[in-house]
Parts: C-alpha cells; structure tokens; sequence
C-alpha cells in the first residue's frame, strides 16, 4: 500500500497554485489534509503525476466573519473549528458537526475544503453546509472568481462543480438569527466512522428560512422542503410514515432500513433541537 | 543447544531509554497470595516488557534494518477461482520476479492429519496453476524499498481462465459445485459424525427447540501484522528468519520441510511481536517465499504485511454454520443435543494445525460445560475460494459457545423460566468433579454453577427485571444476557495426537541459569508477543529463587538461543512454560542449597533461601557468592562437587494430556435502539476461574483484551464477499473494529480453584474471555427484542439486521413503506 510515483509542489501564493494546476501536467491533484486523498494514493486508486499543497497558502487558513456572513478558509481543518477557532454563523452548529467527524488525528488534518471538494455521501460538511446554506467561493483559470451555491455545488457521490484547475477558496456561510434553531443527527457503526445517515435542520423564525436536508443517500445530500414546511409551521418532526412517505418520492431505491433510519434521524434532529433549550 | 551472542543486534539504532515515562499511579506491586516473595506467584506487578513496549523502544521485525536489505512486495490475485494461463515479468525487473516457476526446489505447503475422511491440500508458496481466493500469492518482487517493489509488481501481468467462484459454504456441499481442489472430487476436507444415541432424548422431551446459527469470518487484526525478514549467515551456515511468530521453533520445522534444510541451517527470531492471536502460530506461504528469495539472492529481504493484505489474505477465520436441535424436559434440563456443523475453511489448510482443527474442537466442545449424556454431531469441514481458516482466540469455541448459549436461552423462553436459572441446572455440578462429559473431555476441577450465581449477583439479575419492565413502558428496551463456557487450555500430547495432526507436542522445556553476578537468567522456546509472558515466567522463577524478577532476564523466541518448545498457542504458555521454569528452577534451588551449604559448613535441608540469599539460621550468602564460588572461584568448592553447574534445563508436562478446563460466566445489560438498531452495552461482567492467578494484572488484561474481541465478533466485525468471491471488507473503514468508545466498563470477579495436576495448580487463560461475549451479547439484545417476538441468530448482530428483523415484524411500519 505505497503510492505511485509523484512529484510533490508546495506553492505558496494562490497565483503559483494555480499555475501549477493549468501547466497542463498529465494529471494535477490538489491536496489539502490528504485525509482522503492519502488512502486513495496509497490503494493507487488515485495516481496523480503531481500533487499541489494547499497549507502553505495563507489566505486559505483564515476565518472572517463579516455582518451577514462567517466565512471559512478551505483549507481550516475540522480540528479547528472544533476547537471554536471559527466564529459560528449559528451558536454551537459548527464545532458539533466537526466533533462527529473521525477522530481526532483524522480532524487535526482534514479540511472543510477537502471533505466538500471529495464529495463523499457519506461525510458530514457536504450535508451540514447545504442545511446552512452556504455559498463557496471557487478561483479558477486566470485568476476567475465564482460562486455557487452549495445545493448546485454537489453533483453525486464524489462528483462537484469544480472545473479541471479550479481551486474551492472559501465557504461562506450567511449568519442567523438569535432564535434560529439546528439540528443535527449522524448514524454510524461507532464513534468517528462515516454516517449511515445524516438529518440536519436549519430553521430560523425571523428571516423564515427553514431546510431540512438528509445526508449519506448515496448521493448528493437531499433537501426536503415539505418536511422543513411542517417543521417550520407546526415546530415538531412529522410521524415516521411521513417522513418515509416524503423521502420514497424524492429517491425511490432507498432500502427499509436505510429509510428507517433517515427518518429516525430527523425525529431526533429535532427532538434533541428541543432539549438544548 | 546454541547459546553465542548474535551480532545483528548490534546495529540496531539504539536510543536512550527515557527513564521516567511510566504515568503516575502506574500499578505499583502487590502480593495478593499468601507468600514471601513480593515478585513470585501471585504478586500483581507491572509487566517487565512494557517499559519498552509504551516508549516506542520495542523492536519488530519492522524496525530492524541489516546492511543492502531490500523489501519485498507480493502481486496477489484479483480473482476468486482460475486457471493461471501465463506470466509475464516486466522485462526490465526479470531478475527481481520470482514466481513458482523458479522455485521448483521449495515443496508446498502441506498439512498432513491421520482422521479419516481427510483430503489433504497443497498450497504451493506462490500458485501453480490455479489461484483459488482474492489475495493468493503469484509472484515476489523485489526492490530497494516496498513502494518500488510495488511498481514492479505492478507490472507483472498474469492471464486468467476464470472458474466459477465458491463463495458459499452450503453450495459447497452440493454434488453440482465447482471443485477448489479438482482432484479431491468434491469439496470436503473433513467430515466427523460422533453418535451416543438420541433415542431415549428424543422420546422422554417436553420441549423441542431447532435453531440456525450463523458466525460471520473475521480477520485477528493484530496491531502489527505478519512480518518476516530473512538472510543468509555465511559465518553460521544458517538461513535466519526474523519473523513475527508465536512459535519459533515450529515455523523452523516448517521452514526447513518446505526448502529442503536441515533445520540446524536455520535459526528463526521471533523479535518483538504485536500481538498473535492465531494468526502467527502458522507456517505462512510469504514466510517461505522470502526464506527462499533471500538465499537465492544472498541479499537480506523484508516482507511487511499491509492491513489491505491482511484484511484480504488474512481473512481468515470463525466462519461456522450451525443447525441445532436440542431436546429438553419441561424444566429446561437438556436430555439430549443434534447438531450439524458445517466450517467454512476456505482454500487451503493451514500448517501444522491443519483444516481439522475447527471441526474436531466444534464437535467435541459443543456440549460445553454442560452435562447432557446425548449427543449426536456431524461436522463437514468444506473448501471455498476464500482464504484458509486459521485458528483465532478461542479457536472454534466462540462460535460453539454462541450456538450453545443461544440455545439454552431458547429453552428457557420455551419453558417460561429464568435462563440462568436452566443453566444452572444444566451445568456440570460441583459434586460432580472430576467430571467425564459426552464427548470424552475430562473436565478436571471447579464449581460451574457458582460463576452463573455470582455473575448475576453481580450484575444485579434480581433488581434489573424490575428496570426492564419500566424501562419498557418508555419505549426503552433493555434485555440482559448470560454465556457460561469451559475452555480446555493447555491441552497436551493424547488430544493433538487423536486430532490427526503432524506436529504434536509433548514436554516444554526451559532453562534456568545463574549468572556470574548472581542474577538470573531464563530461556523458554515459547513465545511472548502481549499476553505477558516475559514477565509470568519471570515469576515463577522468582518464587523458587526469591530473587525480584528485576534480576531475572527472560530470552524468549530464538530457536538459537533458547530450548525447544512448539510455542504459544491453546491457551498454553503459562501452565507448560511455567512448568517447565517452575521445575528447572526448583532443580536450580537445590543446587543452589547445596553450594551454600558447603559455603555455610552446614547441610542442604538447613538451607532457607530468601530475598535472594541463602540462609542457615542468622549467617547467610548471597547469590553472588555462590554463583562467584562456582563460576571464578571453584578452589572454594569440594572436589565432589555436582559438575552440572548452576545451569538446568528441564522438560514438563502436566500429569493429564487432556487440558485443564478454565470456565467463566459473562453477563451483559444492553439497550437496542429500536429506532436505529444500535447497541450500547450498559454493563458488562465477567466471574472466571482460571486456577492459580500467577499475576492478577495480567490476567486482568487478557480478560479485557479477550472480551473487546469477543465484543467485536459479537456486534462489528465481519468479512464480506460479493457473488464473484471478491471481498468487500479491505479496509479498516469496511471492516469495523469495536474502538474505546464502543466498549463497556468491565467488571471482573475470580474465584481460584487451584488445578490438581498442573504446577502450582495453574490453568490457561489466555484465549477464554474471546469465546463468550457473543452469547452474553445476543441472548441480551433477544431479552430485550422479546416484546417484539424478535430473535437473532446471527453473528455480527448489526444495525442493519436489528432492524430488519424488527422491521419484518411490525406491519404498521411495513404499511407505511
Ligand atoms: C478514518 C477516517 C474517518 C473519517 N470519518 C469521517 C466522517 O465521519 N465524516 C466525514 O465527513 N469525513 C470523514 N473522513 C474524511 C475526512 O473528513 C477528510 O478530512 C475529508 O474528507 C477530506 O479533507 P482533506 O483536507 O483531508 O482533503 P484531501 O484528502 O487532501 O483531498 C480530498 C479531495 O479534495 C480535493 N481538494 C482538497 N482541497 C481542495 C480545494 N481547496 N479545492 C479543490 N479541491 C480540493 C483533493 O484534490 C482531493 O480530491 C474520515 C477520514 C478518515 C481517514
């Protein structure tokens, strides 16, 4: 379990990173904490010819917060914002998600970035952050800049919107409300593995956004506006069948226990949203 | 018997030894038996190795590193079942590819077994014509480094004719399968069938119970996996092997049959090793193809097993299937048992346990401690396309064990009454000991019942009904679990000899020695590789000789230096290393009087020794005295002194071959998640009996170390294969392995019946708490599930089959799919 044979560059301004990446080698790969990446060069699943690291680029490690909007380098590891290195768009949501994910040596190096850039179904950010609605920022060929909204970000499992040279810079995510509620609930084999399913809630009575996204579908993670419409009128989950019923409509191949546990998610998304007050 | 220093161990990097790491609070000694010596039998001290051991100053096969070594890297096949059509070397690496083509001098590996009915397998060291499991060897490459080695490996290219795949061991069975090895004509390696006759059961039960089990093949997953490294010693004329072993002296034997040496040409090192488990007590093919590459080479060469190897070549092992009939009166009392047991062995038998082992044990230890006198088994051990079974803590046992114990719970629940109160009654009696079960075991000493009484106490049986009843009318269910076994440990020549096998052991030997400067020396064959034996025999020598084990220097696991013994393995090294330390060190003792006695002007049997000093009412000598008279100053000694020196080696065996039967109750409290099928085990007890307790602290680890295992084949871990034989568990994040958080606070009671027939009354306990955890588990979450009519019988008992199962059962919730 060695990895191929690669070149390894360290630039250290994001010009140079994206340089390297449009130089036009064979196949370039962005590394970030490597903690997917890693695994797959040593399966030799992946056999870049070069890798560009991103921690030795500055503005990629830093977190801001701006009136409206908290915004997070995507190179910030989970250990960080665990830690609350990070200022929070909604108290408590942020440091709970990166506390789920792994363990600790796993979180002291994976990234924001990396687990939304990897697009695994099963991680965390990818959910957490489209029930936040967040908007990531991407530069591109030439020194571009775009933006897309993380429901557009995530395409299926493992597949983004990020174009060949394209760098994920930032994730904005925009703040709450102080009687804005979360939810979140992660079903998995044992502490730190990957989820079996995910229920996150975003709901916040003031600007009367409410989303409730389900995470390790398989795919993108999914986003049921009726289920957030009954949560937002009647402040309570929908019984089971419901719940069941919504999410057979939107994704037919989902199997009895798979369903059961998305919805026993969400209920208690929502029922452990309800003892924290 | 070689005894020179070997230089290799003077390159090793050598780094200061940080002098205070060990963390306060650090168990400090204590003797808790009655006896004058603080560090002899029974002192609960910290163990002599783990100094090393915790400040990273331990020295694996890994760390070692000899002048122009180079590593080796295995191309494996990516397939189940095929004929291999051709190989192809990369043209430019020719000379660093060796394939079973050019090892036309090595024999294959072959375990032979005397049982009738037995095919026996050859498994050549890399695949001759077929390959017959995912992660067979085909070839070896070498290189300067692993990851070079890997991309010549790469570019190897093997052609094949794909057979159909065997995955399924029922298919195997079937006349119309495909055959794993053609010339066998079906696929059986074993078949046993013992019959006492289940008539008079059959005609006097109230209660009929049939059940399935099925246990799912695991991996050991020992911190650190299979290492070997091998080079040529021109001074020597040796082949020597560092290999991560349990049983030095039998991979020698196996060595030497496969390459055609004498065996005083090699010499094998057992280093440090990071836990066995089973899975290093076996001749394995990688051991004998670096041998041989490294003496056709004359260059040092390394293979390190990566966990995707060991997770895809190492899967291995546990794989039963159980179809049980048990026949009860309206009490519960078991008049008499049908079972048929089919072992999923996989390609190839193991040397030199071969592929009887798990049937012969599964058949032979069903009963358990149980005394029913009816008894009818037939056990097929059958080939597949998966890698060959090896046995893992416990061998056989916890899958008996799980069949057993969820079949008692079943009786119970079928005649309305406690099901630790049926075991009891079911359980061999105290009076009844020594105690000769159905199938022949010799059960030699304890009180079985006692450890059901005591662990329910313990667990607070009476109280917890109560909780479950309120906790029910919350939704919560929680269900409580008991699992009663006996495991024969230690057993000896009469039993390996009736299983068939090639190599049987006999008396262990070990050598005790003074040392110039009085401190002490001990060499055992046998093996410590976790369980602590470095320190326990240490022990035993301290109590003949009083003198603090920090003056006793243990050399284990180098055929060159130390006396033959077949290694650790059966829940073994204690009661047969110990032994035979115990009985050279008791010789030592003797010689010792005597010096002192001349020394002192008196007679031998006036002679006390203590605190390493020997005694003749005030006036005493030390060790250094007597060990300087004999050793630099012999004019000081009589002429008719005993000219064998203060050195002994000795040979033990216990007074029976049969084992001594250690045996233990575990008892569980779980909570299943109904919504999500999770478990969470709230409490977790274990009361055992494993005889004299030479270091409680010790023991204490090996329960909780057996136990986490146990809990992993109970409720994580599981090897899984598509319909093409491929498995699909090849990384830590497919096959889970139960973490900290996922274990219970165990709480752990003993009580000490002492073995009549073993020195200082010592049984094994090594494998034990690995084998019960299953049944505690799942008779517990099936307590808990009772509500919802739910039973499971099938081991890991994931969320996933939770859930289905309660999902099965419940039509308001199928009605709303
Ligand atoms: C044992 C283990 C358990 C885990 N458990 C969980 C878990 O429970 N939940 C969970 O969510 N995750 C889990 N992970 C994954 C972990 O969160 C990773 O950190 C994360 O998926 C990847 O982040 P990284 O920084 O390590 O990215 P890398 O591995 O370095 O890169 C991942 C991919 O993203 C690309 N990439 C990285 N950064 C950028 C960027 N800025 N712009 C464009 N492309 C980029 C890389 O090219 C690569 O394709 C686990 C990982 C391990 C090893």
């Amino acid at each position: 379990m060695k990895p191929a044979p690669f070149e390894l560059s360290q630039p250290g301004t994001l010009d140079d990173a994206r340089g390297l990446l449009a130089a036009g080698d064979a196949d370039c790969r962005i590394i970030a904490g490597g903690q997917s990446l890693g695994p797959m060069l040593n399966l030799r699943l992946a056999r870049p010819d070069r890798l560009v690291a991103l921690s030795a680029l500055p503005g990629l490690t830093e977190c801001r917060e701006t009136e409206s909007h908290v915004e997070i380098g995507a190179a910030v590891t989970h250990a960080r914002i665990e830690d609350g290195d990070c200022p929070e768009p909604i108290p408590g949501m942020l440091r709970h998600v990166a506390a789920g994910i792994a363990y600790r040596a796993v979180r002291n190096r994976g990234t924001i970035g990396g687990s939304l850039c990897h697009a695994d179904p099963a991680a965390d950010w990818v959910t957490a952050m489209t029930a936040l609605g967040a908007t990531l920022l991407i530069s591109g060929e030439a020194g571009t800049r775009r933006e897309v909204p993380m429901r557009d970000f995530m395409q299926g499992a493992y597949r983004t919107a990020l174009k060949p040279g394209e760098i994920l810079t930032t994730v904005r995510i925009p703040r709450y409300s102080a009687g804005a509620r979360w939810g979140y609930y992660k079903i998995c084999r044992k502490v730190g593995e990957f989820a079996d399913a995910i229920s996150a809630f975003v709901a916040d009575p003031e600007t009367r956004v409410c989303r409730v996204v389900f995470g390790s579908t398989g795919g993108a993670p999914l986003e049921r506006p009726a289920l957030a419409r009954q949560l937002a009128e009647t402040g309570a989950a929908a019984p089971l069948d419901e719940i069941k019923k919504d999410l057979l409509a939107a994704q037919s191949d989902l199997s009895p226990v798979k369903l059961q546990q998305m919805a026993i998610a969400h209920q208690r998304s929502v029922q452990e949203a309800l003892s924290h007050d | 018997m070689r005894t020179d220093c070997y230089d290799v161990y003077s390159i090793y990097r050598v780094i200061e030894t940080p002098q205070d790491f060990l963390p306060n609070g650090y168990p400090t000694r204590r003797q808790e038996r009655d006896s004058a010596v603080s560090t002899g039998i029974g002192a609960r001290v910290a163990r002599k190795e783990d100094r090393r051991l915790l400040s990273g100053q331990a020295r694996f096969v890994g760390d070692i590193k000899l002048p122009r070594q180079w590593e080796a890297a295995f191309v494996r096949s990516p397939i189940a079942h095929g004929r291999i059509l051709k190989i192809t070397k990369p043209v430019a690496f020719a000379d660093r590819v060796f394939t079973v083509e050019d090892m036309d001098d090595v024999r294959p590996i072959r375990a032979e077994s005397s049982l009738p009915t037995y095919n026996v397998s050859d498994q050549y060291v890399l695949a001759k014509d077929k390959v017959r499991f995912v992660g067979e060897c085909i070839a070896i490459c070498i290189a300067p480094t692993r990851a070079e080695a890997e991309d010549i490996a790469e570019q190897v290219q093997v052609e094949f004719d794909p057979l159909p795949p065997l995955v399924d061991a029922a298919r195997a069975r079937e006349s119309d399968a495909p055959l794993v090895h053609e010339d066998w004509g079906n696929n059986l390696f074993l078949t046993t069938d013992f019959d006492s006759g289940l008539d008079e059961a059959r005609a006097n039960a109230a209660v009929v119970i049939e059940r399935e089990y099925t246990t799912a093949r695991q991996c050991m997953n020992p911190m650190e996996g299979k290492g070997t490294l091998a080079h040529w010693d021109e001074k020597a004329e040796q082949l020597v092997v560092h290999t991560s072993t349990q049983v030095p002296h039998l991979i020698r034997t196996g060595l030497s049959e496969c390459l055609g040496l004498d065996q005083g040409s090699v010499r094998v090192i057992a280093p440090d090793v990071g836990g066995g488990f089973g899975y290093k007590c076996v001749l394995q093919p990688e051991e004998v193809s670096v041998s041989w590459v490294a003496r056709k080479t004359g260059r040092p060469i390394r293979w390190t097993e990566d966990r995707r190897e060991h997770l895809v070549a190492g899967a291995n092992t546990r794989q039963h299937h159980y179809k049980i009939t048990a026949y009860a009166d309206d009490r519960g009392r078991i008049l008499g048992l049908d079972a048929e047991v089919t072992v999923d062995i996989g390609a190839y038998s193991v040397w030199p346990f071969t592929a009887c082992l798990e049937a012969a044990q599964a058949g032979g230890n069903l009963p358990g401690p149980y005394a029913f006198q009816h008894y009818r088994c037939k056990t097929y051990s059958v080939a597949t396309n998966k890698p060959g079974l090896t046995p893992y803590r416990g061998v056989a046992r916890p899958g008996v064990c799980f069949a057993m114990e969820l079949t008692m719970d079943a009786i119970a629940r079928a005649v309305g009454r406690e099901p630790s109160e049926v075991r009891k009654d079911n359980l061999v009696q105290a009076d009844q000991m020594p105690f000769t079960n159905v199938t022949k075991k010799f059960y030699d000493s304890g009180d079985y019942p006692e450890s059901v009484v005591q662990a329910a106490r313990s667990i607070g049986l009476e109280e917890f009904r109560a909780r479950q009843a309120a906790a029910r009318a919350q939704g919560k269910y929680l269900g409580i679990g008991f699992s009663t076994f006996t495991e024969q440990s230690a057993h000896g020549t009469k039993v390996f000899a009736a299983w068939g096998l090639p190599l049987v052991p006999g008396y262990e030997q070990a050598m005790v020695k003074i040392t110039p400067s009085g401190s002490i020396e001990v060499r055992s064959g046998n093996h410590s590789f976790g369980q602590g034996l470095e320190t326990t025999i240490a022990q035993v020598a301290s109590e003949w000789l009083t003198v603090d084990i920090d003056r006793i220097k243990v050399t284990m696991g180098d055929t060159g230096l130390t006396p033959y013994s077949t290694g650790a393995y059966a829940s073994r090294g204690m009661v047969m290393a110990g032994g035979a330390v115990s009985k050279a060190a008791e010789e030592l003792a003797g010689r010792v009087k005597t010096h002192a006695a001349h020394l002192l002007q008196c007679s031998p049997e006036d002679i006390r020794l203590a605190d390493g000093n020997a005694y003749a009412g005030e006036a005493h000598v030390s060790f250094a005295d007597i060990a300087r008279s004999w050793y630099l100053r012999p004019d000081l000694l009589p002429d008719d002194v005993n000219t064998a020196g203060l050195e002994v080696t000795e040979g033990y065996k216990p007074e029976i071959d049969t084992g001594v039967f250690t045996y233990a109750t575990h008892a569980a409290i779980v909570e299943v998640d109904t919504g999500t099928g999770k478990v969470a085990i709230q409490d977790y007890v274990i009361f055992e009996d494993c005889g004299r307790r030479v270091n409680p602290l010790i023991l204490e680890g090996q329960a909780y170390g057996g136990a986490a295992q146990g809990i992993g084949t109970a409720l994580f871990e599981e090897v899984l294969y598509d319909a093409n034989g491929q498995p699909l568990t090849s990384t830590l994040a497919d096959y889970i392995l139960p973490g900290p958080a996922e274990l219970p606070h165990f709480r752990l009671d003993h009580a000490e019946t002492l073995s009549p027939y073993t020195r200082h009354g010592i049984k094994g306990v090594g494998e034990g708490a690995a084998i019960a955890p299953s049944g505690a588990i799942v008779n517990a979450i099936n307590d808990a599930l009772r509500p919802f009519e739910v039973e499971l019988n099938q081991i890991p008992a994931t969320p996933e089959r939770i859930l289905s199962a309660l999902l099965a059962t419940d039509p308001a919730r199928e009605a709303a799919e």
